[in-house]
Parts: structure tokens; sequence; C-alpha cells
């Protein structure tokens, strides 16, 4: 039974990150990885896909971007690559194809069994991964339809011709919903409450004034409200040049209506309600784009409001041939069910302060907004890291 | 320097916040059930009653009981002794969408000096008279229309209604689905 100091579980650039700082500080670990490094940018991101942050914002403990394309997207595919790379520069000791199947308090600290054998260490980081997709529990019994999530689409081949419910307003599902438009089916695109923003304004990119401003720095501890800063679905955003937005989408043909809210009689249920999640996100736009023109003075162009059809349907019927299949793009999220430390809420929510859980020597890392808005991000992991690290090695030397 | 006022819309913020804050202690305490009985009077009048909920872990009670008539118009060839039962369907979003102004107004520190809606539902009666199968039951649509007069930009007071339709059962409870179950006992 092996020994070490740290389990990092999770060879994706959180855990990696993590695993070049414990190196830096000489505490010995190990990460476990399921498959191969960067397994989930590998097998569970659609062939198109690209970051929605840009080259430059592709920074990493000891690493950062300096190829001749700072303001372009780097693909999914070369996202894994980069990670393999760093894994190797940074000599990881990574062990691939160890599925962690749980982790739990045990003499001298943790005891994490994988399907090869089982580990001891003194602390634990959790850097898993988004692997789990939600979905509602009507997903699962759609008769004479195909039904795939996000996390399992890849192209539009995978879906039978004809036409296609996207469920899901974020950056998902609005890329799904583009893709498959152009691929000559028709799409219905269900939006509940989103993030509106711009790819470019005033010159920039969006994200380049997030962070300009100090808006990804914003810690979890200061903004008013966490639960729902933590739970805000992700910008709707395109890795590319352009924007695209509920009105782009409208104009190549996709039919956007209300949240799918259930399923009743054959009849996919709309809600009345996609006006005010409209209007919602238009004026948190508009609050942002405010910040932005108060910081740089004057007033940059203002994107369309968002335009609907008179009457969106409140119904779609499901078996009228018309509709082929679903993907859903209702989001996704971590899978602790392995976990077996009392470190959940009473909805099974892993409770944490800043990636440090209230049970000693066991962290969480990758979470949406985990330290601050850039947590979310892949740029985020260098600091959240940082941290993270540093408490780790406090406490470990206060332990011995 | 001015001393300006302190916000005051009647609103009891803290108390909202802090019920939320304990929540978060005791999940429980947040299952409600609202309730109301109604009793058939004659034709199409028939009268509610609302006394009790069961909320905050416990049993309930209104300090006082509210009864309420409904009926349909005499164009209906009713007694119009109450409002339809349609429109208090338009009392109850109207009512819940103005608290929610607010109450988001308070929290938003935001003095409203009026705020008034006007409600107004189509429906197209071929629906219930079972005339065209075609045609639903119920609203083919809901307009609200607000006027408010805050100390706050146009846009802070769009943001107000928006919030408010965000934050609104009855709001919630018109626009999505809802299982309704109806038996006899």
């Amino acid at each position: 039974m092996p020994t070490v100091t740290a389990v990092v579980v999770g060879a994706g650039h959180c855990g990696l990150a993590m695993s070049r700082h414990l190196t830096s500080r000489s505490i010995d670990h190990v990460v476990l990885e399921r498959g191969e490094v960067a397994q989930s940018w590998r097998t569970q991101r659609w062939d198109s896909l690209r970051l929605l942050t840009p080259n430059w914002m592709t920074r990493l403990p000891g690493w950062e971007y300096g190829g001749d394309d700072p303001d372009g997207f780097l693909s999914a595919g070369e996202v894994a690559d980069l990670v393999a790379g760093y894994a190797e520069a940074s000599a990881a000791p990574v062990v691939t194809g160890a599925t962690v199947t749980a982790v739990r308090p045990g003499p001298g600290g943790f005891e994490v069994d994988t399907d090869q054998g089982r580990w001891t260490a003194r602390t634990v980081v959790l850097a898993a991964g988004a692997t789990r997709a939600f979905v509602p529990a009507v997903a699962r019994r759609l008769p004479g339809l195909a039904s795939m999530t996000a996390l399992q689409y890849r192209h539009p081949e995978q879906l039978p011709e004809g036409g296609v419910l996207v469920v899901g307003g974020s950056a998902s599902g609005v890329q799904i919903a583009d893709e498959l438009q152009r691929s000559g089916r028709q799409v219905t695109l269900s939006v509940g409450e989103h993030v509106r923003v711009p790819r470019t304004y005033r010159g920039r990119d969006i994200l380049w004034w997030l962070d300009h401003l100090g808006i990804l720095d914003e810690r979890w501890d200061e903004v008013d409200d966490v639960v729902r800063a933590r739970h805000l679905p992700s910008l709707q955003l395109v890795g590319a040049a352009h924007t695209l937005d509920l009105n782009t989408l409208q104009a190549r043909g996709v039919r956007v209506v209300g949240r799918f809210a259930g399923i009743r009689d054959g009849v996919a249920q709309l809600s009345g309600a996609l006006t005010n999640v409209c209007v919602l996100a238009d004026l948190k736009l508009g609050r942002l784009l405010s910040t932005i023109d108060e910081y740089a003075g004057g007033r940059g162009d203002r994107p369309e409001p968002t335009r609907l059809r008179e009457r969106p349907p409140l119904g779609l019927p499901l078996h009228t041939g018309e509709l082929r299949s679903i993907v859903w793009a209702t989001g996704i999220g971590p899978d602790f069910s392995w976990v077996d430390v009392p470190v959940f809420d009473h909805r099974g929510r892993l409770l944490h302060e800043g990636g440090v859980t209230r049970w000693p020597g066991l962290y969480v890392l990758g979470l949406p907004m985990l330290r601050r808005r850039r947590s979310t991000y892949l740029d985020g992991a260098r600091l959240d890291v940082a941290d993270l690290a540093a408490h780790l090695t406090d406490s470990l030397q206060e332990a011995s | 320097m001015t001393i300006t006022a302190p916000i005051d819309n009647g609103v009891n913020v803290e108390a909202l916040l802090g019920a939320r804050a304990a929540l978060a202690e005791t999940p429980e305490i947040a299952q409600f059930t609202w309730r109301s009985s109604v009793s058939w009077i004659n034709g199409t009048h028939s009268r509610s009653e609302v006394e009790s909920f069961y909320g905050f872990s416990d049993e309930q009670v209104h300090h006082q009981s509210f009864t309420i008539d409904a009926d349909h118009p005499l164009q209906f060839a009713a007694q119009d002794i109450g409002p339809t039962p349609v429109e208090y369907v338009l009392v109850g979003l109207g009512a819940c969408l103005t608290a929610g102004v607010a109450a988001v107004a308070q929290q938003r520190e935001i003095q409203l000096r009026s705020v008034r809606a006007t409600l107004s539902a189509d429906m197209d009666i071929h629906g219930i008279l079972g005339a065209d199968p075609d045609v639903r039951n119920g609203f083919s649509g809901v307009k609200v229309d607000y006027e408010i007069d805050a100390d706050a930009s146009a846009e802070d007071i769009e943001a107000l209604v928006a919030q408010s339709q965000k934050r609104s059962a009855v709001f919630d409870i018109v626009a999505n689905p809802t299982d309704v179950t109806v038996t006899v006992v």
C-alpha cells in the first residue's frame, strides 16, 4: 500500500498545476488519473470546441503562451496537447489509468482507493474536473428521439437528419445550436437564464476588459452572493472572433423558445418567461458595458437588444416526426460520488471555503469561482493553486 | 452635504434576508403549504376561504380568515357577485409582482413614490366553451404594464421590474407548468 504525503486526483490543468507547486515545495505526491493526461479534453469535448478565453490568457504556473496568435483560441485538441506537454515538462508524478473509486478518512489522513490499488496520504486534492452532465429526469425516457448531452456530442453527423432541440442557452448550447443549424438541421434552442456578452467591445476582447478591470480577480469571500456567483451560467461566447448570441442565431434560422420545463402528453413544455430572461440578460449586459465605459470614458457601440419572435411557442410536440433529436446543454459539474468524507450539505453539494473543505487536509480545485471569478477559466488555476498549495503546506507543518 | 431620509418602502428586507440565512441552517423550514377552501353557493357563485397555511415547520394562521366571492358577469347570464376566477389570477399576478417590486427596491435602496400596474389577459372562449379543440382554455397571453415613480433611472426601474418577475411565485406559476391533481374524496 503506497504512502505519499499528498494525492492529487485528476491530471488536468488544475491537478498538474498543483503538482508543480508541490514539487517545488518538495512535497512527495502522486497525481492519479482515470485515463490519460487531459482525459476530459480528449474524450468529453466536441470536435469544433475552442477555449472561450484568448491564448494570452492561457497561463499555468511556470508556463505561458508564447505563440504568434495571442488573440486566437486553442482548440480542445490543442489544450489536451498543451496539458500533456506541461505534465512532461513538469515531470509530474502521474499514474495514468488509475480510476479513484473512494476517498475516505483513514489512519494518518486519507485512504484513496483506485482500481489499481489503495494509496494512503496525509492530504488529498480533488481536481477531477467537471465530468458529469446535468440533465432533467425526463431526458431518460424519450422514446423515438436520439438524445445526448453536450459531453457526449462530437459533431452533427452523430444526430439523425431533421429537427433538433438544443436545451441550454449558455456557451455550449449556443455553439452546438449554431453548428447543427449550419449542418442543415432545423434547430430549436430552449433558453433560460443566460449571461449575454459580446465577443469584443470597443476593439478589445470582452475577457481583456474583465481581466483589465479586475472583475476576474473579485474574490469569493468579497462578492455579495457567492452562491449565486458560483451558479451563474457560463458566458454566452464562442472561442472565435465573432459574437454568438440569440440575435445571430435567429438570423441563421434557429428558433428560440423558453426554458424547457417538462414533458406532458408527448409535448415539451416551454416557459413563458423567455422575454424576461432576455430582458434580464440585456440589462446585465448593459451594466457591464457601462462599467467598461466609466473606466474608458465615452460610450461604445452597444449591441442590439435581444429580439424575439412575436410569440415563442409554449409547447413543442416531440413525436410528430419534425423533431428527431435532443441535445442537453444544461450544465456540467463535478462528480464527487466517490468522496466518502462528510463535507457535503443536505443537497449533496460539496462545502468549501475557497477550495478548503472543513475536513482538514481535503482540498478541491477547478470549480467555478472557487476563489475568484478567474477560477472558472483555465487561467484561474495558477492563482488558486498558489493559494491552496500555501495553505496545504502550512497545515502539514502545523500538524508535524 | 445633504442629509437624505433612509429609504423606506415599508419592506423589512433584514427579516427576508434573515429568513434566507436561516434556511441554510435548517432547510426544512422552507417547506410551505398554501391552502384555500371553496364552497359552491349558487350558479357560478362560489365562496372561498383562506385562513391557515403551513410553514416554518409549523401550522400557521392569518390574523383573520379571509372570504372571497367569485362569480361570472351578467353577460354570461350569471349574478356577477364577485370577479371571475381568471381575474383572480390577474389579481394574484399583479399583487405578487408589485410586492416584489417593493422588496427589490428596498434592497436596492430605491425609494418608491408610486407603483401602478395594469394587467390584461387575452382569451379565446372557444376553448372553455368546447367549441374548438385547437384553442386552449386559458390565456393566450398576459400583459402587465407598470408605471413607476421612484428615485431611480429608467434603466434601474426596468431592472427592478425584471428582477421582480425573476423572484415572483405567481409569475412562475403562470409562465411555467405545474402538476395539478384533482380528486374526489
